[in-house]
């Protein structure tokens, strides 16, 4: 029998591991887009070797579960002496910091694929206007490309941040207290998975309707270009 | 032309461009004076367009030498590699005098009308925004687009996206227009309306150098036709003399298809 107060109680104590888990996405999501940028710029560069080297880490980092590039950050780093004696160390030693890590890593490889995706979906017309006015550079990235490609990847990279929120509960298997680890720790005192589960998957679905809300909104507020002009539409005519 | 200043507007010698072994102009040699309207004639593959390209280095010729007013295109070459612009600053200031109309507008979706118009002079010429503002609305009145001016390009038809275009090429106070085959894209009642404005412009002693298919406005608007074939001029002349008394056998065949 489901048990609702239950359940509601375990909503509540599964609650305080929420700003862990935000925290853990907004770090993750934040230095991932940083890299992420970096990468796509590596894949649309005309030099050969740079767009290689993007193409590589790309491959790794989309073609391996990130539960085993946790565990490699996790327990494979401190196999390593010489990173011992580096200032990376009190970073390192710490899961919060190798979750952190691990899950950057991992979005940066999709982001950047997405980023390029924007970039190039920018019609080459409009970019050989802009050079025909003057424009190169970075005011032709910042005033032409950007804006553009940001409303074109808005949809995909809205999938990945939804993708981050869920990922986080594998920081849980390296001893983070966030929502799916206090759930684990609710479990082992009280042996009632089902109610527990039920209340963390309550929580993930609540905070990723959030993120999409405000990824709708974003969207809605670029895309006034795509709009009709709503005085037009009430007199009836025609675009 | 009377009163021709003593540095042509555009002058152009020993130009030539090859696109891998194709070669599209062989060593084109002119120069149109300002107040000039030139209209560039030709069949689809004969270099007309790459020509104009070349006029404000959206393609970079291979050999040969351009000038605006006097002002030559820096260019440099390492062996073995083509030629690339030795300075951009120069590049921007000469590509500021002559602004292009596409043949597909290609005005920037995300900006409104009035933020096409204000986009390069503010961001490129760094003039006052408020200036600006102001003569890109006088600039939309004449090409008769006021109203439009908080739209964006999706929202016009064709025919208003090429004279928001064209008004995006004065906003920048070009000393010289370059039209590359700006009503192929149009639907033909859209196309009255640009050949409109075009003729205002042509009216008001503008430098143009227009590539076009529109027989009439070379006949009419136009006061010197050049006709390109296989990557040369084969015929440069007023109108009048080129269409009544062609020289060249192709250009007879090409206005005689053209049903000029």
């Amino acid at each position: 029998m489901i048990d609702l107060p239950f359940i509601y109680d375990a909503f509540v104590q599964l609650c305080s591991g929420i700003p862990l888990t935000l925290q853990l996405v907004a770090v993750s999501v934040a230095s991932g887009a940083v890299l992420a940028i970096a990468l796509a710029a590596m894949r649309l560069s005309s030099w050969p070797p740079l767009d290689l080297l993007a193409r590589i880490y790309i491959f790794i980092f989309r073609g391996t579960p990130l539960l085993v590039q946790l565990y490699l950050i996790y327990y494979g780093l401190s196999q390593f002496p010489e990173l011992r004696k580096t200032f990376l160390w009190p970073f390192l030693r710490e899961a919060y910091w190798c979750a952190a890590l691990a899950l950057a890593l991992n979005t940066a490889a999709y982001s950047a694929e997405i980023i390029r995706g924007g970039v190039l979906s920018v019609p080459a017309g409009q970019i050989e206007a802009a050079r025909a006015y003057g424009m190169g550079g970075f005011t032709l990235i910042r005033r032409i490309i950007a804006p553009q490609a940001l409303r074109q990847m808005l949809p995909g990279y809205s999938n990945e941040v939804i993708l981050m929120v869920k990922s986080t509960a594998l920081a849980s298997t390296i001893t983070m207290m966030e929502v799916t680890g206090l759930a684990a720790k609710l479990i082992s005192a009280t042996y009632r998975p089902v109610e527990i589960f039920i209340a963390a998957g309550a929580i993930y679905l609540l905070l990723n309707f959030i993120v999409s809300r405000l990824f709708k909104l974003f969207e809605y507020r670029l895309s006034a270009a795509q709009r009709q002009p709503l005085y037009r539409r009430a007199a009836g005519e025609n675009a | 032309m009377m009163n021709a200043p003593l540095a042509p507007a555009v002058k152009i010698s020993g130009l030539e461009k090859s696109y891998g072994a194709y070669k599209v102009l062989h060593s084109i040699s002119f120069s149109a004076n300002q107040g000039e309207v030139v209209s560039i004639l030709g069949a689809s593959g004969s270099g007309k367009s790459t020509l104009l390209r070349c006029i404000n280095m959206l393609e970079v010729p291979d050999a040969g030498e351009i000038s605006i007013h006097g002002e030559s295109y820096r260019l440099t070459q390492r062996s073995g590699f083509a030629p690339r612009v030795a300075d951009p600053k120069q590049l921007l200031r000469l590509r500021s005098q002559a602004t292009m109309v596409f043949q597909s507008f290609n005005l920037w979706s995300h900006l409104t009308i009035l933020e096409n118009l204000i986009e390069a002079p503010v961001h490129v010429q760094k003039r006052k925004r408020a200036e600006c503002v102001a003569e890109a609305e006088a600039l939309l009145e004449r090409v008769g687009i006021a109203d439009k001016r908080d739209f964006y390009p999706a929202h016009l038809s064709g025919g208003q996206q090429q004279r928001a275009a064209i008004a995006r090429a004065l906003a920048m106070r070009p000393k010289i227009m370059l039209f590359d085959e700006p009503t192929s894209a149009l639907d033909p009642e859209l196309v009255a309306e640009v050949l409109k404005v075009m003729r205002d412009l042509a009216a008001e002693g503008r430098t143009m150098l227009v590539v076009t298919h529109e027989m009439g406005f070379a006949r009419d608007v136009s006061n010197r036709v050049l006709f390109l074939h296989k990557g040369l001029i084969e015929e440069d002349g007023h109108p009048e003399q080129v269409f009544s008394n062609p020289k060249s056998e192709r250009f007879r065949q090409f206005i005689s298809k053209h049903n000029a």
